[in-house]
């Protein structure tokens, strides 16, 4: 599915209420281009993963509007009746771990986001299979979670993010358990994946390795974002 | 769609299947209570159909003669025989005690049966081996479960007995064998005093001057006689003539002769709501002891696999799985583990029911409900779990 990309706009997001509430997010504005991949950095406690959430849409933002290809989702107020289908169709997710499940096969993890979403089996694991080839880890489809190496697992985990071809990836810390070599094959997956299939990509990082990769940044600091142009190196 | 549950059985079946046998053999337990139930009823309506009885003529004001002491006139019978409609009537005794065979003793129900011939009501219905008594005195006739043998001696009391047949399947309702012997010895037996007290007693009567009158002559031997025989049965069984309803002739008889008498229908009732009714209602708290442990188990490592799995089940909420196929995942193994237990513990149950003192009895039906039980409880294990589960948050995939 081709999008309009992700937009931000005044997004606010408070925990709990009265004297102890905490002020997460104070108005984040933010846009990722369709085919573009965007880092997001800034101190730990600066409200990176609460943003995730809320664009996840498994946490409610308190104000602001959240735009994902040309539907509104939230504006002072879901917008959208059931988020379990928005997450399942429109989002992918990679984790800082793979967080594969353990009793499926390595095409069966991969594929059962579209069987969750009715897909036929059969078409489900083609799918799935074309994924896993472009992610160099089609020699592997017919292996358990546990038998692949921390990299492997990670590309899996890729795998399953893009496969429904969402508009949006979510990506928190995903080469935080990797060497630099290993950080940035996945960070030129990414870029790569995004570009052939119009997805728009923010990577939560602390990572020093790949920064100098995003061609954009947004810091984030207390709840505030602030754009800066990355330095794009290496994949051009 | 893929069976989520089926897969991680697979993937864990060492689990599983460990689980579901341990939970098998308490299913296999819970069987065999059951089992050892229907057998005590099954035992009680057995011994009522061998005795080839309609009526149960016992003393008034009483439940005998299995559930209380009856005791009536040995001659009892004479009167009821002319009675319309009766058949046929016999004398019966029952003493259950320990019979001595060689070096080993064994505790049976000592069956006192007139020697009228086969057919008579109370003696067994038919033999696996040897003949039914033909003498009246030291023959026997022994269940097979007494583990006797054609030719065996027996010890009753003083005198001993030759098995000259075996019969099977007639046990009393708490289980023990039965053994025929003639009536008159065993009215000896039930009444037997020790020598000792049988010259204390004569010397006693000797020394009354009212039973030992120098005038008349042959009354103290007619006293002692009297004193030392037994003039008494426990039951009188009836058959009735074809056509008699048996409510008729058992109320001329109560009316005739100042006796209870008790119909199958009532006999039954005696002994399933009254002589096993207390050793029914144990079996059945052990049974909800073993179902309460059963299902404990089933929640705990339903709960336990489940915490297992927290992390992936917050992933499986997060790219959208539907709460309903969270639940049916854990439902579904909770059921898998309830029919490994099912299958475990009818295999268990039927193979160890043999080796049971008590005749087991395993009836289909049971397998059924016990079935239907396993499933309900596994279910209702499983929703602690499930509830676990769907309070997971799926932003907790995200981290911190
Ligand atoms: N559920 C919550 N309830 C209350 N406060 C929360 C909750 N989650 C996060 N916060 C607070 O919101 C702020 C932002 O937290 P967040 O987890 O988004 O930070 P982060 O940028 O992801 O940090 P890190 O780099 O350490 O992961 C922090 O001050 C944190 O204490
Ligand atoms: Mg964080």
């Amino acid at each position: 599915m081709v999008g309009k990309g992700i937009r931000i706009e005044g997004l606010k997001k408070r925990y709990g209420n009265g004297d102890t509430a905490v002020d997460a997010l104070k108005g984040i504005d933010m846009q990722v281009a369709p085919g573009e991949v965007v880092g997001l950095v800034g101190p730990s406690g600066s409200g990176k993963s609460t943003l995730l959430k809320c664009l996840g849409a498994v946490i409610e933002p308190t104000a602001g509007r959240m735009i994902l290809g040309d539907e509104v989702i939230y504006d002072d107020g879901w917008k959208v009746t059931d988020l379990r289908a928005l997450r399942r169709d429109r989002i992918g997710f990679v984790f800082q771990a793979p967080y594969l499940i353990p009793f499926l096969d390595v095409t069966d993890n991969v594929a059962l986001l579209l069987m969750l979403a009715g897909r036929p089996n059969g078409e489900a694991r083609s799918r799935a299979m074309e994924l896993l080839e472009a992610l160099d880890v089609g020699h592997r489809a017919k292996a358990m979670p546990s038998q692949l190496s921390g990299g492997e697992q990670q590309r899996v985990s890729i795998a399953r993010g893009l496969v429904n071809r969402p508009p949006v990836i979510l990506a928190d810390e995903p080469t935080a358990p990797l060497d630099s070599e290993r950080a940035l094959a996945v960070i030129r997956i990414l870029n790569d994946m995004a570009r052939k299939y119009d997805t728009a990509i923010i990577v939560v990082t602390h990572d020093e390795k790949i920064i100098p990769t995003f061609k954009r940044i947004y810091h984030i600091r207390d709840g505030v974002t602030y754009e800066e142009a990355g330095e794009g190196r290496a994949f051009d | 769609m893929i069976s989520l549950a089926g897969r991680d059985i697979l993937h864990a079946w060492g689990k599983f299947v460990f689980t579901g046998i341990g939970l098998g053999l308490l299913i296999g337990a819970t069987f065999t209570m059951a089992g050892v139930y229907r057998g005590m009823v099954d035992d009680a309506k057995v011994m009522l159909d061998n005795s080839g009885a309609d009526l149960w003529v016992v003393q008034q004001d009483t439940l005998g003669p299995y559930a209380e002491p009856s005791s009536i006139y040995d001659d009892t019978y004479r009167s009821i025989l002319s009675i319309s409609g009766v058949a046929r009537a016999a004398n019966v005794t029952y003493l259950t005690m320990q019979v001595r065979q060689g070096e080993r003793d064994v505790r049976v129900l000592v069956t006192g049966v007139t020697a009228d011939g086969p057919g008579t009501p109370g003696w067994p219905p038919y033999l696996v081996a040897g003949r039914q008594i033909t003498r009246s005195h030291y023959e026997a006739v022994a269940d097979i479960a007494t583990g006797f043998k054609l030719g065996d001696r027996l010890q009753i009391r003083r005198n001993q007995y030759t098995v000259v047949g075996l019969t099977r399947r007639m046990v009393s309702s708490s289980g023990d064998p039965m053994v025929f012997i003639p009536l008159k010895d065993a009215q000896e037996a039930q009444f037997l005093k020790d020598n000792d007290a049988i010259v204390r007693s004569r010397a006693r009567t000797s020394q009354n001057p009212a039973l030992n009158r120098p005038g008349v002559p042959g009354l103290l031997d007619a006293v002692i006689t009297s004193q030392s025989t037994n003039p008494y049965v426990n039951a009188v069984l009836v058959q009735l003539e074809a056509g008699h309803v048996s409510e008729d002739v058992a109320g001329s008889i109560s009316r005739w002769k100042r006796l209870k008498v008790y119909d199958r229908a009532q006999m039954e009732n005696i002994l399933v709501g009254k002589l096993i009714a207390t050793s029914a209602r144990q079996i059945g708290m052990f049974m909800m002891i073993l179902t309460i442990v059963s299902a404990a188990i089933v929640a705990f490592i339903i709960y336990t696999l489940t915490m297992g799995k927290i992390r992936e089940i917050a992933v499986l909420k997060l790219i959208g799985t539907r709460n309903r196929t969270i639940a049916a995942l854990i439902m579904q193994q909770a059921i898998a583990l309830g029919l490994i237990g099912f299958v475990v513990g009818k295999i268990t149950a039927t193979l160890w029911g043999p080796f049971f003192p008590k005749h087991v009895l395993l009836l289909p039906l049971d397998a059924v409900i016990g079935l239907v039980a396993v499933v309900v409880i596994c279910i209702l294990s499983s929703i602690i779990a499930i509830r676990a589960a769907l309070k997971v948050d799926p932003a907790e995939a995200i981290g911190g």
